[in-house]
């Protein structure tokens, strides 16, 4: 039932590495069926995460790509999420269900750091 | 009764026995080879070309080692496909090395990912190394996904088992350290309380006389910290050295040579055996740097130690793994 209420205010979130500030005026009219696909993306391209923010609405999955030639993780200064170290290419998901700031680091190469807003 | 070679300290404006081009010398980019002579804490530089020119021979007795770096076994990308060919290629270097050396000291990244098989195959290559006992210390790719529990299963048996502990070798104090755990968001490298009360203890009871080597992966300096090149509470630790007349710290992680001194402490970074990385600042992270492939093995190298009994004397010396590179004569104290 708290699906159907997130239904009508969704962002369908295509973020295409860029930094450009998502917002979100205009929802598509999603499928009741394929809105849980909401996602985010993040990579880690010279020891960055690009973009450093993002900004989500609830239940949009986020997920990090690893495309440096050295492995890097993806853990929550709060322990809300940590991934295993991603080796080049590997990846990580996470779908945040609650609203709030979420700030992470790379565990092996702490000055990477980054955070996720879930509004 | 010693004469002055080009190569030898000449200007020492500050009397600390470091004149500015000896500096740079011992500063030299990985592959150019310098020979750093620590003699009462004062040091002396040569180029390594000119070091086996004449002068005394080694005294005997004195104690001689070997300090390994960044093997990264595993890593299989451009800048170095081969880094297990790399690491054999260490391997015959120490052994043709004038002075044989009586252990080795590994500054951690040994694994690129923490694998089993890679850490096993380190160690099988390693069994062909002339000098047979290894002291580890962990490096940050070391302890991935388990917060160093298989590091210490295999190796912690050395120390106190949570990756730091000392030994005596030839009236030398070694000091292993770990600090590349518990990491801060933004933050560098850190030893934490526990040890640096630890480090208290240890050297609590040695005579200020006791020529101190300290070995951890991130460098006890800060070397560059827009790249996390250094260790927030290392001066804690240094500070519990401030009374020894000689001390040394030896350190991996950012792939090439650079040395520093402060006071009675000589800093030095010594070279991965797989892959080099770039200068501070040089490029827009510390990635592995791809070189042309007949240069890779002057961007790589081992670091030769050599302390002599009495003169509280310890002598570093970096060796690339080029064969072109010039054996370093052990014929300069």
């Amino acid at each position: 039932m708290r699906r159907s209420v997130c239904i009508g205010s969704i962002i369908l979130l295509l973020a295409v590495g860029s930094n450009r500030a998502v917002s979100g005026e205009k929802t598509p009219p999603a499928q009741p069926q394929q809105a849980a696909a909401a996602s985010a993306e993040v990579k880690i391209d010279n020891f960055k995460f690009g973009p450093e923010a993002v900004t989500i609405a609830a239940g949009t999955t986020v997920t990090w790509t690893n495309r440096d030639d050295i492995p890097h993780t993806v853990v929550s200064t709060d322990g809300v999420f940590k991934s295993k170290v991603m080796d080049t290419d590997e990846r990580f998901s996470f779908t945040f269900s609650k609203p709030g700031t979420y700030e992470y680091f790379c565990s092996v190469h702490p000055k990477m750091t980054g955070k996720v807003v879930v509004q | 009764m010693k004469t002055k070679k080009q190569d030898e300290l000449v200007h020492d404006h500050n009397h600390d026995g470091i004149d500015r081009r000896g500096f740079l010398k011992c500063m030299a980019w990985a592959g150019t080879g310098a020979l750093c002579v620590m003699q009462g804490g004062v040091l002396k530089s040569y180029a390594l070309g000119t070091a086996g020119g004449s002068g005394a021979k080694v005294s005997a007795g004195e104690l001689s080692f070997v300090q390994l770096s960044d093997s990264h076994m595993g890593f299989n990308k451009a800048a170095n496909p081969d880094v297990a060919a790399t690491l054999k290629a260490a391997v015959d270097k120490i052994g043709a090395l004038k002075v044989s050396p009586e252990f080795m000291l590994h500054t951690g990244d040994i694994s690129h990912l923490s694998k089993p098989e890679e850490f096993d195959t380190v160690d099988q290559i390693l069994k062909g190394a002339s000098a047979k006992d290894v002291f580890f210390v962990p490096g940050e790719h070391d302890v991935l996904n388990d917060d160093g529990k298989q590091y210490r299963d295999r190796y912690g048996k050395q120390g106190s088992g949570k990756g730091w502990y000392s030994f005596d070798k030839k009236g030398v104090h070694f000091i292993g350290l770990s600090n590349v755990m518990n990491l801060k968001a933004g933050g560098l490298g850190s030893l934490g309380a526990e040890q640096i009360d630890w480090m208290a203890q240890d050297v609590k009871n040695l005579t200020s006389s006791t020529p101190i080597v300290v070995f951890a992966h991130i460098p006890l300096w800060t070397v560059y910290p827009e790249w996390g090149w250094g260790t927030e509470d290392s001066a804690q630790a240094l500070a519990l050295l401030k009374s020894f007349g000689s001390v040394t710290v030896l350190n991996g992680h950012i792939h090439q040579t650079m040395q520093k001194v402060e006071g009675n402490v000589t800093f030095h970074t010594a070279c991965s055996t797989a892959f080099p990385q770039p200068k501070p600042g040089q490029a827009d992270a510390p990635g592995p740097m791809k070189v042309p492939a007949d240069q890779l093995r002057g961007l790589l190298g081992i670091t030769e130690v050599r302390s002599v009994h009495g003169k509280h004397a310890l002598a570093v010396v970096d060796e690339s793994l080029s064969e072109k590179a010039e054996t370093p004569h052990a014929s300069n104290y």
